[in-house]
């Protein structure tokens, strides 16, 4: 390499760093573009649940690299409430069997599934699906209903929050998926990824109290993240959200958005679901406010978004 | 003779194990026709006008005496164990020290009369109090099964602790101050009494014990003792724990008689005897003791007057403090207050099966004649589900009706009322939603309030008073959104579905 040639590559790689660390490897290495460079989004459309996931896991560089031979895995689906997989209440069930399966593959020790429901716990694992969706895959489904289970975090990045009760599966575990379902809500306008993070959570009423916005956005900061969030949009509710009153809240999909970015995932799902019903990002407080907080950014344009139709 | 008191005991237990399990089972277990067992109980079949029932225990009475009391009434059978473990703490010779008391005539004609009374005169006040089967569920439902959910729990968080998900916490919900007071204080009336004296409970304060005792001078079968073989050795007046038979008079007291037939089986002489009324003809029954009636007549009189006045100075709504009045709600399928409040007897069944915890024993809530009567108490994820109709299935005495899942859905307990002054939205200007989210049938939904917020708004027809939005409302300790009993449950509009979204996406759009 020509001394001019190497100035210019380490400039082009500083400017470069400032945007997005990920480039880096592309500029100074060009050949190995495709093996270094996995994508910070994957929105997937048109297929069944599993077959989309498989299809993300598969540009997101496998299972076998987020999840490790031995490791103890928790799953946090939505099973918020008592309702069937048609109304699209809750995290689709086969979605979240498929997970199951693909950790176990990857050789993990064990799969644990849990939510902090709204309803009575047994009712919704039950109506849901998941519960049985999770046996069958060989997982593990656990209560979330006894604040025993809970154990104090701090925040310290938090505005509001300073200290949450976080459930212990997830204290205890060695990686953790957040995979929600693309709901609208009535009180935060829409529940993604950041909003699925109250079923970890033992005092939700607190937040309630607390301006929601900035309650989820400071959970958002907890230092244990999701190596993945899953986004469920097979299928999507349009209204009377979080729990819809029938079917016909519910909108076909077929899609799946993944992120480690949580930020990013949820304005991408709101850009997503703004085609079904008219929704101001800027209305959907919580996240502009954990951006504030660093958690992730809107800016898709600035992220390697994969989008891929089956 | 052994046979027939091994037939009547094994019978008790069929009875008496179910009932007790059925009472106690916290996780839902046990299947739920297991009711049919508290549909035979006397005033329960009585309540509900079950003319098929009525008329079995009342032949089964004109048969064979009072064996409802031995075999079919569960507080009963409990006697007869209190009596039975009693033994372990007497000395040898004292065991079987029963003697030949006389009745209490006054004291229990004067407490059937008043239960009859005040009950055709529209009150179950008295029933309330009094009906045995009922005094046995409160007795399990507030003081047994407490200790068995407390083990639970217990067992239930040093298992999970060690990461074994086998049983799970469950909430304790029987708890409340009267009605446990008022329980504890009759579990040591009837232990005491039974304790000491056998079933002088049964025969001096049971209103359904005096009434089988009256119908028993009438049974085909009855207890008597063969004068020519008698011994007067009392060994079977030693052994009556109801006190009544007098060996030396060899006579036997058939109204206060519940058919053990624990004297047949010590009888060495045979000389007692189960044997037919009209068969032979035998010299004049023992005198009839209600020739009190006069003082008795007084007696209940004077008990009903009083009784009477405090019903009336009753009222329903209750004072309490101005943020938080309410009327009660009622469990679904009470239909109308005054039906719900005639014919319940707090046996507090539907509070032991109920899922969600939400159902608890009344304090004044009903009035004085409700005490112990369920009504709905919400606290934080403590509801009514809209899909759950298991206390109306279960509740023996009809004071529930059974409602399908649909009925359910649509039967309006109570309304909520929003308090705009008090929501976190109006204070605070901040999303909350909590309400509408937790609403099943969107009566509280979320309008457009200022700066891009929204805030609750309750469509009054659509609400059925499941409390969803009570029991998750943020504010504390007086929500901004409660639930307001109905005195009449009456239908609920059907929530219209949403307009279905047709077009196909084909975009990320983004």
């Amino acid at each position: 390499m020509k001394r001019r040639d190497f100035f210019k590559t380490a400039a082009l790689a500083g400017i470069a760093t400032l945007f997005s660390p990920k480039s880096l490897a592309n500029v100074v290495t060009e050949n190995e573009l495709t093996v270094a460079s996995s994508p910070d989004l994957v929105a997937v459309m048109g297929g069944e649940p599993e077959v989309m996931l498989i299809r993300a896991l598969k540009e997101l560089g496998g299972i076998q690299k987020f999840v490790k031979k031995g490791q103890k895995v928790v799953i946090k689906p939505n099973i918020g409430w008592d309702r069937t997989p048609q109304m699209a209440a809750n995290t689709n069930p086969q979605l979240v069997g498929a997970l199951v399966k693909q950790c176990l593959a990857a050789g993990a020790k064990q799969v644990l599934v849990f939510d902090h429901t709204c309803d009575n716990w047994q009712k919704c694992y039950e109506a849901s699906g998941i519960e049985a969706a999770v046996k069958a895959a060989g997982g593990k489904i656990i209560p979330g209903n006894d604040e025993s289970m809970y154990r104090e975090a701090d925040l310290p990045h938090g505005v509001n929050l300073k200290k949450i009760k976080v459930h212990e599966a997830i204290l205890d575990c060695d990686v953790w998926f957040n995979v929600p379902v693309l709901k609208h809500h009535g009180g935060p306008k829409m529940s993604i990824s950041m909003k699925n993070m109250m079923g970890i959570v033992w005092d939700r009423g607190y937040w309630h109290r607390n301006d929601l916005h900035q309650c989820i956005a400071d959970c958002a900061t907890f230092h244990k993240k999701p190596v993945l969030n899953i986004v469920d949009a097979y299928r999507a509710m349009k209204s009377n959200g979080p729990q819809g009153k029938s079917e016909s809240d519910a909108v076909m999909m077929k899609s799946l958005l993944v992120s480690h970015d949580f930020v990013a995932v949820d304005t991408a799902a709101i850009k997503m679901f703004n085609q079904i019903r008219e929704t101001n990002l800027a209305d959907v407080r919580y996240v502009a406010l954990a951006e504030q907080l660093k958690v992730g950014t809107q800016h898709l344009e600035k992220l390697n978004v994969k989008r891929i139709k089956l | 003779m052994k046979t027939l008191k091994h037939i009547r005991r094994l019978l008790a237990i069929l009875f008496f194990l179910p009932i007790l399990l059925f009472f106690i089972d916290f996780t839902g277990l046990l299947p739920l026709f297991l009711h049919k067992l508290l549909q035979m109980q006397w005033i329960p079949a009585l309540m509900s006008v079950q003319v098929g029932v009525v008329g079995f225990l009342l032949v089964l009475s004109l048969l064979f005496g009072r064996l409802y009391c031995s075999v079919i009434c569960p507080l009963g059978v409990f006697q007869d164990i209190a009596a039975w473990k009693s033994r372990w703490f007497k000395k040898k010779g004292r065991r079987y020290r029963f003697d030949y008391r006389k009745p209490n005539n006054i004291l229990r004609y004067s407490l059937l009369a008043l239960t009859v009374i005040v009950f055709l005169l529209g009150s179950s006040a008295v029933v309330v109090w009094l009906d045995p089967y009922s005094i046995f569920g409160r007795i399990i439902t507030q003081l047994l099964r407490p200790l068995f959910i407390w083990a639970n729990n217990g067992f239930s968080a040093l298992f999970i602790k060690k990461g074994i998900y086998v049983i799970y916490g469950v909430s304790q919900n029987a708890f409340v101050v009267i009605p446990f007071i008022i329980t504890s204080v009759f579990f040591v009336i009837v232990a005491v009494m039974s304790w000491f004296r056998g079933r002088l409970y049964c025969n001096t304060v049971c209103p359904v014990g005096t009434f089988l005792g009256l119908l028993s001078k009438l049974s085909l079968f009855k207890i008597e003792i063969e004068k020519s073989s008698c011994t007067q050795c009392s060994a079977c007046e030693k052994r009556c724990k109801s006190q009544c038979i007098d060996s030396m008079a060899m006579t036997v007291d058939e109204t206060r008689c519940v058919s053990c037939f624990n004297c047949l089986s010590v009888c060495k002489k045979g000389g007692v005897k189960y044997a037919f009324r009209y068969g032979k003809k035998q010299e004049a029954a023992p005198v009839s003791e209600i020739n009190s009636s006069r003082r008795t007549f007084m007696l209940t009189s004077g008990a009903v007057v009083a009784a009477l006045a405090t019903a009336k100075a009753e009222t329903l709504t209750g004072k309490k403090d101005e943020i938080l009045s309410r009327k009660p709600i009622m469990p679904p399928g009470a239909g109308h207050l005054e039906h719900f409040n005639t014919k319940c007897t707090g046996c507090q069944l539907c509070v032991s099966k109920c899922p969600m915890h939400v159902l608890k024993p009344a304090a004044l809530e009903y009035g004085i004649s409700g005490i112990m009567q369920p009504r709905l108490a919400f606290s934080t994820h403590v509801y009514c589900n809209q899909d759950c109709t298991i206390c109306s299935e279960v509740c023996p005495t009809g004071a529930l009706t059974k409602l399908t899942v649909e009925e359910k859905r649509v039967t309006q307990m109570g309304i909520a009322r929003f308090r705009k002054h008090k929501c976190v939205v109006y204070t605070d200007e901040k999303d909350c939603g909590a309400c509408s989210e937790h609403c099943p049938t969107q009566a509280v939904h979320m309008i457009p309030y200022k700066n891009g917020l929204t805030i609750p708004q309750v469509t009054p027809d659509l609400c059925i008073g499941c409390g969803g939005c009570e029991s998750i409302c943020p504010v504390r300790p007086y929500q901004a959104i409660y639930v307001e009993g109905n005195s009449v449950q009456v239908k609920a509009k059907k929530p219209k579905d949403a307009q279905k979204f047709e077009k196909k996406i084909d975009n990320f759009g983004f």
